[in-house]
């Protein structure tokens, strides 16, 4: 089996390398207003630690990507916006990855649903305005074509140099 | 592990069974806003600069405006809008100009020092902006 401490150093590239998916997303403009419409790319950490390692590590990875990213170039509010989608988005893809039934794909693509239902929700606790929900099919809508996209990217970079290099 | 990389048909449940279940609560969400109150709450008259009635705007109602100069304005509230239908005022202006429901929307009638407004509720969703 691979050493603690290149496992360590691995996690925690993969961390700093979140970091930097997240901060580029930051300068991609929200699309047409929508609150929480985003790319996820750092998403495509988190399905691509799912598949080579498992679902605990994938979970610290997360969680300390989003902290750190929060508190270095958002804000509080930020920070739980994105942890409310994270967890949603975190917790169904597991579920549906251990259930073995879906690809990638799909586990994915449910992953980005969720993410921006999970905003949703804590938007509607913070703006205290119900028609945020008519966001609601285009969220999803948007939620899948990233999910997809972001598959496809995790996909790939696990065929490619995924188990050889880190095994 | 290349089986769970590759897209499968049964991926497609996922934005299929998400989009309906969307749209549904969508529907189900969207069907009460409509039927409620989309306009403003109320209609707001002023005549030379002082506030002379403030009626709701889902009641319907016609009242005859005193102006200042001895010139009445005939103001309708039905379904919603608010409407100067008639004024013998020398211009008329306040009677071409369109019924009113949003918020900060108003008729002005110039001879009579009468403006009409609506406060309260929501913004107009199509020109907020270009008022």
């Amino acid at each position: 089996m691979r050493s603690p401490g290149k496992r360590i150093a691995f996690l925690s590239m993969l961390t700093a390398l979140g970091m930097i998916l997240s901060y580029i997303e930051s300068f991609i403009p929200v699309l047409y207003g929508v609150p929480g419409m985003k790319a996820g790319l750092g998403n495509i950490l988190v399905v691509f630690l799912l598949y080579i390692y498992g679902s605990k590590e994938a979970l610290v990875v997360n969680i300390l990507r989003i902290t750190l990213t929060a508190l270095l170039f958002g804000n509080l509010y930020s920070l739980v916006y994105s942890l409310a989608g994270a967890a949603l988005s975190f917790a169904v893809m597991v579920i549906i990855k251990e259930s073995d039934f879906l690809s990638c794909y799909g586990v994915s693509m449910a992953g980005g649903i969720a993410h921006n239902i999970g905003q949703i929700i804590v938007a509607l606790f913070l703006v205290e305005n119900y028609r945020i929900i008519l966001y609601l099919p285009i969220l999803v809508i948007s939620g899948c074509i990233t999910g997809a996209g972001i598959a496809f990217i995790a996909a790939n970079v696990i065929k490619r140099i995924g188990r050889r290099s880190f095994f | 592990m290349n089986k769970v990389l590759s897209f499968r048909k049964a991926d497609l449940i996922v934005p299929v069974a998400a989009v309906f279940l969307s749209v549904i609560v969508f529907l189900l969400c969207s069907i009460p806003m409509m039927a409620g109150d989309k306009g403003g709450k109320w209609v707001v008259i002023t005549v030379s600069g002082e506030e002379y009635a403030t009626l709701p705007l889902n009641e319907n109602r016609e009242l005859v405006i005193p102006g200042e100069n001895g010139f009445d304005n005939l103001l309708i509230i039905k379904d919603g809008y608010a409407d100067i239908a008639e004024a013998n005022c020398p211009d008329k202006i306040c009677v071409h100009q369109r019924k009113i429901r949003y918020k900060g929307e108003t008729i002005v009638c110039l001879p009579n020092r009468v403006v009409v407004s609506i406060e309260g509720g929501e913004e107009g969703d199509v020109d907020a902006v270009s008022r």
